[in-house]
């Protein structure tokens, strides 16, 4: 190795390229420069190739919001014409008016809420409490009970649904004598329990650390107070998430509802909109004017959800995976 | 790497490993004294770890039987009645004979619900059923079949193709997210005015075809798999974008020197690392198209292309349960333990054909 002649380079400090002089590439006689601006010009179609693929499938992905909206502005006449408009030519607000006399959307609204309301915190205090034991306390037989409680995930709703349906009639709750409240009931409590979002919480809960817990050990709080003063307000964010997506799922929820409610009174919002008929007088058809106004008045309050919580929404929605 | 392995296959045997390999080890390691020739420093060992380490948070909650179980009363109460019960006693009634429900009373065991809504034997009453083998299976792996498929694949290039623009990015996502937030049955509805036989879809395209009610059920697909393929894929996408984001932008930058054409980038890099999200989307997916119901009800106001009325022709496994739960409970239960057993073994198989093509 020593031997080898020590190879000398041409010092570039001193001396100076052509500012003339073009390097090109021997097979295709293509300069750099040349190079360099058909790689810049294939990016930017490819860009806009792609903007063009997106925006066709978001058109299309909008478009039934879109006709929704214009359908529930339009005449019937209209909407049955040989032609389609794209823009109502009469603004008929008064669809809007008509469709609150034959959809009774307020009392459906109001079952909705209520449902939605003591589920969604019957759902959060048994999470909260059970994800808690999971998290932080130490007992037998407590990874048993997750491992089946885990495996009940597994598990398709509907082999639920027959038997809860005969479990929910022998409490008393569905048949011919039901009252409202039993309707209610029947709605709300085999909802008030979700494995899923246990599983979501305790591993937030997992993620708060250690000392915390031994510091509040210290100050001599107990589980109790530590669980409710330090541990639900950190997991807030997972809380939100699940408050908004338990909403949404009694808001969508259909089959339940419809199976355990005895009068169109007592129904929920889905079902509501499903039973209801839109007919108009004069044509003896279905009023497509009046059904798209419902659907919107069904619609709109889950996007103002959306707008309001979206990143919870999303959040939650990434890591729960599951809808109501 | 050899070297780390034999460190750790030293600290784990907590064997006296100082004259193990002594005479191998590098000079360069701090724990090697060169003159001596044997190390010098202690491997740890489990031993001597445990005395410094937690292991996990567990170790340090309270060790309280009856206040961990106290806490989860609620819900173990809950869950046995409205989970586990239900569970068994679902399977126990798919095996029962003249069961009603309104008394919980049976006359005799039998198999004769499963060989009943097969069609294969008829009821008491010499009815023979054919709605559950001419509709019911077949709409339902038919809308398997197409969907799932077509929505991941839809879904994979909308992410991708999202990942890479540079502008308006987190509006497009939450404009591809809408679907995911609204009714189904309402947007059943805006679908089957879409495609009414007076439709938007029929004047653009310039026929009278019709789509929804009445119309021939082969046709009558092309709606309904339009409206589940636009309802799932938001899900999907969220799920897509999530775990590209977590790809390492060095392997595009490795392909992007190699000028590796797109779709090469696309099918040995991305889809290999994203196959942990595909697989659970695929999963998920399977599961639930199996259970497809609540489009239909949008969609048809019933079974069938002509709403309640006629054949149910658009009906599908759980509509069937769903049809049949307060007047046939045993025939609903025979469908439910069915739609149990095929899901439970779509699911194993996914696993089985995915073990090798995943990559953790």
């Amino acid at each position: 190795m020593e031997n080898t002649a020590v190879k000398t380079y041409p010092d570039f400090k001193k001396v100076r390229v052509n500012d003339n002089l073009t390097l090109s590439l021997g097979e295709s006689g293509k300069t750099v420069e040349a190079i360099k601006r058909t790689e810049k010009v294939s990016k930017a179609i490819m860009t806009v190739l792609t903007y063009l693929f997106i925006l066709a499938l978001a058109v299309i992905v909008v478009f039934p919001f879109y006709w929704m909206i214009i359908t529930s502005l339009k005449q019937n006449e209209e909407i049955r014409g040989a032609t389609q408009t794209f823009f109502p030519s009469i603004v008929m607000w008064s669809n809007y008016v008509h469709v609150f006399q034959v959809f009774d959307f307020g009392t459906y609204m109001w079952n909705t809420i209520v449902v939605a309301f003591f589920s969604t915190a019957g759902t959060l205090i048994t999470t909260i409490l059970a994800a808690f034991a999971f998290a932080r306390l130490k007992f037998k037989g407590r990874d048993a009970v997750f491992a089946i409680f885990l495996m009940t995930m597994m598990i398709p709703g509907e082999m639920m649904v027959i038997s809860n349906y005969i479990t929910v009639a022998s409490f008393g709750w569905v048949g011919q004598a039901q009252t409202l409240i039993d309707a209610y009931l029947a709605m709300i409590v085999p909802f008030i329990v979700s494995v899923f979002y246990i599983y979501l919480l305790r591993q937030n809960f997992k993620q708060i650390p250690n000392e915390l817990y031994l510091a509040a050990k210290v100050d001599g709080k107990s589980d109790w107070s530590f669980l409710w003063r330090v541990m639900v307000p950190l997991a807030a964010p997972t809380l939100i998430s699940i408050t908004i997506l338990k909403f949404m799922g009694t808001w969508n929820s259909y089959v339940w509802p419809n199976l355990v409610t005895q009068s169109r009174d007592f129904r929920l919002i889905s079902n509501g909109l499903r039973s209801s008929t839109f007919v108009d007088v004069d044509l003896g058809v279905t009023d497509y004017g009046y059904q798209m106004a419902a659907t919107v008045l069904v619609t709109v309050p889950l996007f103002l959800l959306f707008i309001f919580f979206r990143k919870y929404i999303m959040k939650g929605v990434g890591r729960a995976g599951i809808k109501g | 790497m050899l070297f780390n392995r034999r460190k750790k296959a030293i600290a784990s045997s907590g064997l006296a490993a100082q004259e193990l390999f002594a005479e191998e080890r590098p000079s360069y390691d701090p724990g090697y004294d060169p003159e001596n020739k044997r190390i010098v420093t202690l491997v740890s060992n489990h031993a001597s770890k445990k005395a410094y380490r937690t292991r996990g948070i567990e170790d340090i909650g309270a060790s309280n039987n009856w206040k961990g179980w106290l806490y989860l009363a609620p819900v173990i109460i809950l869950v046995a009645i409205f989970l586990i019960y239900p569970l068994i006693n679902t399977i126990f009634i798919a095996f029962t004979g003249g069961y009603e429900y309104a008394t919980g009373k049976f006359d005799y065991l039998t198999f004769d619900n499963f060989t009943y809504i097969f069609g294969l034997t008829t009821n008491a009453a010499g009815g023979r059923e054919i709605n559950f083998v001419n509709y019911a299976i077949p709409n339902t792996f038919l809308l398997v079949i197409i969907t799932v498929p077509v929505s991941i694949f839809l879904a994979l290039i909308i992410s991708v193709a999202l990942n890479s623009i540079p502008w308006f990015k987190k509006f497009l996502q939450t404009l591809f997210f809408l679907p995911y937030v609204t009714n189904s049955i309402a947007v059943g509805m805006v679908f089957s005015v879409i495609f009414d036989t007076n439709g938007v879809i029929n004047y653009i395209f310039n026929t009278s075809t019709t789509w929804i009610y009445g119309a021939d059920p082969k046709l009558a697909y092309i709606p309904l798999c339009l409206y589940i393929i636009w309802g799932s894929i938001p899900y999907k996408i969220l799920i897509f974008l999530s775990g590209l984001q977590g790809i390492d932008k060095q392997y595009y930058q490795a392909a992007m020197i190699d000028s590796t054409p797109h779709w090469k980038v696309l099918w040995k890099i991305t889809v290999p690392l994203l196959s942990p999200q595909i697989l659970y989307i695929m999963i998920t997916s399977f599961i639930g198209s199996f259970k497809e119901y609540t489009h239909i009800v949008g969609l048809f106001n019933g079974p069938g292309t002509l709403g309640t009325a006629g054949d149910p022709n658009m009906e599908t496994i759980v509509y069937y349960i769903y049809d049949n739960l307060s007047t046939n409970t045993s025939y609903a239960a025979a469908a439910a333990v069915f739609l149990f057993i095929v899901i439970l073994i779509f699911t194993a198989l996914q696993f089985w054909a995915s073990k090798k093509k995943v990559h953790y």
